[in-house]
């Protein structure tokens, strides 16, 4: 049995071994990982735009300019939060705020 | 990946690649205007035609999405989406695009942002503009002036990070295709063709489309 304290003794052993600047270069790298975890609001969210601007493209095929511009317009605005996510990512990879 | 390269420094101000091709932007647009507007006549030449075609889309898109009363805006609209179009496809030309820089998106959002204030404040008034924060109910008006705030920052943003990322892929892209002479010719060109072309010139409709929306929703 090995008990939560003698885990992070375990780890702070571990991380002690390195260089603080190397650790705080590898979590940044995983936290950029993570932070692009944020694509998948916006690609759940741009599909359901096209897939309703489909429908509709089905229903009226006559006011096809107006439905696609309305969704490019739609699928943009979901997009930003994607970008967010995205500018975080590239600052923690290229301007880190923590070194 | 690096930001925009720094060439010098005029009166302690840096001179940097951003601002250089803005500069030739703005010089290719100069030229456009020049060659597709001269000698102008009743019946129309091939350049002439291009020219009118250009105005007249961009007159029926204001006119559709703010309404016949602001045409005025037309002109502003038009030359915002030349430059963000051939600043955003920059890309193909070899140059960095100037759109990839916080700089030069924030100034043009922040633009979109004191016209909105601007001619809100003109079209409604002094006390129906306040009043306008205080919709739907007295105590929301922190959350219009947050979101009021957060306009300019998701307008620059999204444009930033989508020219940004583009720019990032295409290098890392470029980079692992040193060495293969052949393949670093092909492979990019569907790459070019979707994050220059394609995703250059969505954007920069996406943003005169969203600067148009806002101001129209501010003056009505």
């Amino acid at each position: 049995m090995i008990g939560d304290a003698n885990i992070v003794d375990f780890l702070l052993q571990f991380l002690n071994q390195f260089d603080g600047i190397d650790v705080i270069k590898a979590f940044s790298a995983v936290g950029a990982g993570l932070a692009m975890i944020a694509g998948i609001g916006p690609g759940i969210g741009q599909g359901f735009a096209a897939g309703k601007g489909a429908e509709a493209v089905g229903i009226r095929p006559a006011a096809q300019s107006d439905v696609i511009r309305t969704m490019l317009l739609g699928a943009a605005v979901a997009e930003t939060t994607g970008i967010y996510g995205l500018i975080v990512a590239l600052i923690l990879l290229f301007a880190n705020p923590f070194l | 990946m690096e930001g925009p390269k720094i060439y010098g420094y005029i009166l302690g101000l840096p001179l940097t690649e951003t601002l250089v091709n803005t500069w030739i932007v703005m010089a290719i647009i100069l030229v456009m205007c020049y060659l597709l507007t001269r000698n102008m006549k009743k019946v129309p030449g091939k350049a002439q035609v291009i020219a009118e075609t250009i105005v007249t889309v961009m007159d029926n898109l204001v006119a559709q999405t703010m309404g016949k009363d602001k045409m005025g805006f037309a002109p502003y609209m038009l030359a915002l989406i030349m430059f963000l179009a051939i600043s955003n496809t920059a890309g193909i030309y070899g140059l960095r695009s100037p759109t990839a820089d916080l700089n030069c998106t924030v100034a043009l959002a922040l633009m979109t942002f004191f016209m909105t204030q601007f001619f809100g404040l003109k079209a409604k008034g002094l006390g129906g503009y306040l009043k306008g924060y205080l919709e739907p109910m007295p105590f929301l008006l922190p959350i219009n002036i947050i979101g009021e705030l957060a306009n300019p920052v998701s307008l620059s943003f999204r444009l930033f990070g989508n020219m940004l990322g583009g720019l990032i892929i295409m290098g890392l892209l470029y980079s692992a295709l040193t060495g293969f002479m052949f393949f670093a010719v092909a492979i990019p060109i569907p790459f070019h063709f979707y994050f220059d072309i394609f995703s250059g010139l969505l954007q920069s409709f996406i943003f005169t489309m969203l600067s148009m929306v806002f101001i129209s929703m501010a003056m009505d």
